[in-house]
This record gives structure tokens, C-alpha cells and sequence, in this order.
């Protein structure tokens, strides 16, 4: 169907605009703000120092690596955690059933990040719900601070990134065909070996988006972190909004931003190298 | 294994014990943080010392209830403002995306296309500082070149807007996408054939059709947009949203009147999520 070019200018103008002003200009500005610095003199010119703080600053770049291993072992939980749980949705619950347990999944992520964390915080506290209970079950006797280590942040990056797991699992579950499953009984597979030949294979293109969508959340999370972790758990993106908002070093902070955008990229990159996949194919 | 083949008492027993605890960890943090706006007590903890709704309707000057907390009325108007410019906005130029990138061909689609995915792999902290640095950079240059003085490009509620929606429309592109690659043009070309003009084509009979996704994306934009805080946090000036204001209230030492306004969060997007999900299924 011929289109005219007015029809044509007018989706492609405002998109254009968005895509121009909001994110490919801010990310450059990003990248040369990032090479830019005083220098003795206090003059702003072109620098390597900001890099070079990172390398050379062991606070800096073990932040850093640590916020991306444990970024990969949230990942790796919430994948253990949500493939059980697919898989019962998707297979072993009876249709009325699925369709409620799914929206009960839903409902608790429209909910606000924040409000999410703070339940988890009244509930671990010290003066929380669960250390009343077990104090009162006499479990314990005096109370525990489960709150403010490393343990407590990762359950709850995995509790807020939970869900963009479970969802594509359980799609990619719904379209595999049951009588494959039947047919690898019946030729007397064990539950292991349809595990790994039949159902994970089939289930790869669901594994790497939710992987993906979640490493992403835990390594670019601030609120979780910021809150649930304890003074030595610093997360790198505290470390950008300590310079951002504290500092008011821009250039030390463009850099940190560029780097940990740098790191997400390579490793979505990686990601949908190993599995043969393409951004466009994961993303719908 | 499942539903179709046979399956140990032991197996079925214990997967349905793990899927109820998993749903009790879903929703402990939420149903805590609810029952404890009703507690008559300072502090968001157990001891239960009885019912109250002073977390909500107290007047002061001891305990100021939620409905008499101006700030964080204040900041509750804020976010409704900023999720209603966001989800029109988003919707607006979402359609227009998907048109374009549905329908329309010209050089270099696919990267644009790629372009239009990026947000989705952008951590929300990066955008959030991109956007600060090139308003800056964008308000600093207007100022020397000519003098001029925007308040646009300072962090303000107008920052606020551009930032959600600079992620936002990607989403809203894709779910208004999956629609319109539904949609039968040979409808459209019927309606050329007897003689619509482009735009009354476009308006009668395309929009029409995804009326639907177009609602179903603006929900999914205003909760969305209701609900950032990572994006949100650099770009807020003098008026801040609701989570931001809640973090810096939940940061320094918390009262029940967060979880007041907690039970009104769950509550509302519940019911927004829940419409939102009968329009969806009664549409399929």
C-alpha cells in the first residue's frame, strides 16, 4: 500500500527525536564527560585520570566486582528458584488454577520496589516481626539483626527481579508439547534425563531473556542495596551516586557510569552469544 | 512428572508444599507491612497493641495520620501528575514507533530498531545520570551561546518526565507492536479502496483496532512511571515523587505512617493491575 511521506515523517519524527535526544546524546555526553577532568592548574581538559582512579583505587574496582559476581549468584538463585515454579504453573497445576496463581505472582511486582523492601526490613530487623516470633517460640533468646549483610541483600534482589524470570520461563514451558515428556516416559527416561535433554533445551530462549533482564536489574539496583545491605556491602551504583550527589565529582562519576554500563552490555553481549540469540528475538 | 503421567505421593506433596512456600515468601513482606498500619503502636513492630487507624487519620500533634501528612500528600500528587504526563506521552510516541517499525520500511530500520531496544538494557541509574549530565550540558550551552535561562533542563518535574519516558515508550512500543502485527491491512486497504484519506484510515480503523493495547500499554506506563525511583532519584528537583520521598523517610528511621501509605500503594495497584487484566482477557 503506497503511504505518503507526511504519513511516513509524521511516526518517524517524534521517534527519531526520542531515541536522538533522550538516549543516544545523554550517553555520549556520558562517554566525554568521562574523559574530561582538572587538571593541576584547574583547568577542565582531557584526561585518562578518572579511568585511571578506578584501576588504581582497590575500594573502586573491588566494588565493582563484587557488585557484578554477586549480581551473576542473584541470577543463578532466582533461575533455581523460579524453574520449579514455572514448571508447576505450566505443567502440573489444573487450568483454573494457573490462571490464578499467575496473577498472584503478578501482583505483589506492580507494587512500588520500595514498599516491597520495607516489608522485608520490619520483617528482619532486629526489632522485626520475625526475630518477635521466633523470641516468643523461644527459638532464639535474644534478638538477631538478620538484616544489613550480604545474605539479606541478595534474597532481596532476588525477591524484587523474581518475577521477570518466572514470566518467560512459564511461556516458553507452556509451548513445549506434554507428549515429548510422555513419549521419554515411556521409553523409560528418568525424570534427570528429560530434564536435561527435553525440557532445559527447550526452555533456552526463556533462560536467557529472564537471565538477562535480571542480572541487569540486580547489577543497576540502588534502592535493595542501599537499604537491605550493610555498611560494608556497598553496591557500585552507590558508588555513581556518591559521586553524583555527594561529591559532586560528574567526570569520576560519568566514568563509574560508563564502565558499569560497559560491564551489563559485554555481559548481555556474552550472553546472547552463548545461546545464539538476538536482542530483537529476546526481547518480543 | 506431570499432569498426564503418573505421579509418587511423595513428589506431588512436596512440590505442592514448596510451591504454598514460596507464595508465603512472596507475600509475607507485603501482608506484614499491611496488618502493621493497623497496629496502635510508635513503631512499625510487633507487639500487636491493638487495632487503630491513627496511621491513617491522626491529626497530630504526636502521631500525624497519612491523610494529614502534607509531604507526603504533596509527593503523591507529584507522582500522579508525572505518571499521567508520562503514560500519554509514552502511548503517544510509543504508537508512533510501532507504525513506524511495523509498517513503514527505510534505510537503516534495524538500527533504529536496535536503538528503540536499548532502554530495556540500560540499568534505570545510568539513564538517570545521562540525562542529568546532558540536560546540564544542554542548559549550560543555551546559557553561554545565548543567554537564555530554561528551568526544563534543571532537575525538575519536567526532567522527571523525560527521564521515565525515555525508557517507558520502549515498553509501550513493544506491547502496542504485538497488537498491530494482528492487525488484517487488507481492513485498511478496504477503507482506502473506498475512499478514506490516510489519516481517516489511521484513525478509524487502525486506532480503532488497537484501542485495546493502547489502554492495556497506558497502565502498564502509568505504573510504570508510578513506581521508579532508580531513574527518578537524579533527576529530582525541589518536588520529589512518592518512593523518593518514602526512601528518604524509610533512610532516616521509619513510622507507621509508611505503612499506611504502604496499604494505600498495595491497594491501588491492585485494583489498577486487576482492571487492567480484565480488559486484557476480555479483549482475548
Amino acid at each position: 500500500m503506497p503511504r505518503s511521506r507526511l504519513v511516513f515523517w509524521l511516526f518517524f519524527a517524534p521517534v527519531l527525536l526520542w531515541l536522538l535526544l533522550l538516549i543516544v546524546l545523554p550517553h555520549l555526553d556520558l562517554l566525554t564527560m568521562s574523559f574530561r577532568g582538572e587538571n593541576d592548574y584547574g583547568e577542565m581538559g582531557w584526561t585518562l585520570q578518572n579511568y585511571r582512579n578506578f584501576f588504581t583505587e582497590p575500594v573502586y574496582w573491588l566494588t565493582f566486582v563484587r557488585t557484578a559476581l554477586y549480581a551473576l549468584i542473584t541470577t543463578f538463585i532466582t533461575f533455581l528458584l523460579a524453574m520449579p515454579v514455572a514448571f508447576y504453573i505450566s505443567k502440573l497445576a489444573r487450568s483454573r488454577v494457573r490462571g490464578a496463581l499467575m496473577i498472584l505472582l503478578l501482583l505483589p511486582f506492580w507494587v512500588s520496589e520500595l514498599v516491597r523492601v520495607y516489608g522485608w526490613m520490619i520483617l528482619l530487623r532486629e526489632s522485626g516481626v520475625l526475630n518477635f516470633v521466633m523470641l516468643k517460640l523461644g527459638l532464639i533468646d535474644k534478638p538477631v539483626e538478620m538484616l544489613y549483610n550480604d545474605a539479606a541483600m541478595i534474597m532481596g534482589l532476588v525477591y524484587t527481579s523474581m518475577l521477570f524470570m518466572i514470566v518467560p520461563l512459564v511461556s516458553v514451558m507452556e509451548s513445549l508439547d506434554d507428549s515429548l515428556i510422555e513419549a521419554a516416559h515411556d521409553l523409560g527416561a528418568g525424570k534427570i534425563a528429560i530434564w536435561r535433554t527435553i525440557i532445559l533445551p527447550h526452555c533456552k530462549p526463556g533462560i536467557t531473556s529472564g537471565a538477562i533482564v535480571v542480572f541487569m536489574l540486580a547489577l543497576g539496583n540502588y534502592l535493595t542495596p542501599n537499604l537491605m545491605g550493610g555498611k560494608n556491602s556497598l553496591w557500585f551504583t552507590e558508588q555513581i551516586y556518591n559521586q553524583f550527589i555527594a561529591s559532586f565529582n560528574w567526570n569520576q562519576g560519568s566514568a563509574f557510569g560508563f564502565l558499569l554500563l560497559a560491564l551489563s552490555s559485554l555481559i548481555i553481549w556474552a550472553g546472547l552469544k552463548l545461546t545464539g540469540q538476538r536482542l530483537g528475538e529476546v526481547a518480543s | 512428572m506431570i499432569r498426564s503421567l503418573p505421579r509418587g505421593r511423595g513428589y506431588s506433596w512436596s512440590f505442592n508444599a514448596f510451591i504454598i512456600l514460596y507464595f508465603m515468601f512472596l507475600f509475607a513482606p507485603l501482608v506484614v507491612t499491611c496488618v502493621l498500619a493497623f497496629n496502635n503502636s510508635d513503631f512499625p513492630s510487633l507487639p500487636w497493641q491493638g487495632f487503630s487507624l491513627d496511621w491513617f487519620a491522626a491529626r497530630g500533634p504526636e502521631r500525624i495520620g497519612l491523610f494529614h501528612d502534607d509531604q507526603i500528600l504533596r509527593s503523591l500528587l507529584t507522582s500522579l501528575q508525572t505518571a499521567v504526563c508520562v503514560s500519554l506521552l509514552s502511548v503517544a510516541v510509543g504508537t508512533c514507533a510501532s507504525f513506524l517499525f511495523e509498517k513503514e520500511n527505510f534505510r537503516f530500520k534495524g538500527v533504529l530498531y536496535l536503538l528503540m531496544l536499548a532502554p530495556l538494557v540500560i540499568p534505570g541509574v545510568i539513564l538517570g545520570i545521562s540525562l542529568l549530565l546532558a540536560s546540564n550540558s544542554a542548559g549550560a550551552f543555551l546559557d553561554e551561546t545565548f543567554g537564555l535561562d530554561f528551568a526544563v533542563f534543571r532537575p525538575s518535574f519536567w526532567l522527571v518526565v523525560l527521564g521515565q519516558f525515555s525508557f517507558i515508550t520502549t515498553f509501550v512500543t513493544l506491547v502496542v507492536s504485538a497488537r498491530l502485527r494482528k492487525f488484517d491491512p487488507s481492513l485498511e486497504e478496504a477503507a482506502l479502496n473506498l475512499g478514506a484519506t490516510q489519516f481517516g484510515v489511521i484513525r478509524h480503523v487502525t486506532l480503532k483496532f488497537l484501542r485495546p493495547a493502547l489502554i492495556g500499554a497506558g497502565a502498564v506506563a502509568f505504573l510504570m512511571s508510578f513506581e521508579n525511583f532508580n531513574t527518578t532519584l537524579f533527576l529530582v528537583g525541589s518536588e520529589p515523587t512518592l518512593p523518593v520521598n518514602l526512601y528518604l523517610q524509610v533512610r532516616d528511621g521509619s513510622t507507621p505512617v509508611i505503612n499506611a501509605v504502604s496499604l494505600l500503594l498495595v491497594v491501588g495497584t491492585s485494583l489498577l493491575a486487576l482492571v487492567n487484566l480484565y480488559f486484557t482477557k476480555r479483549e482475548d
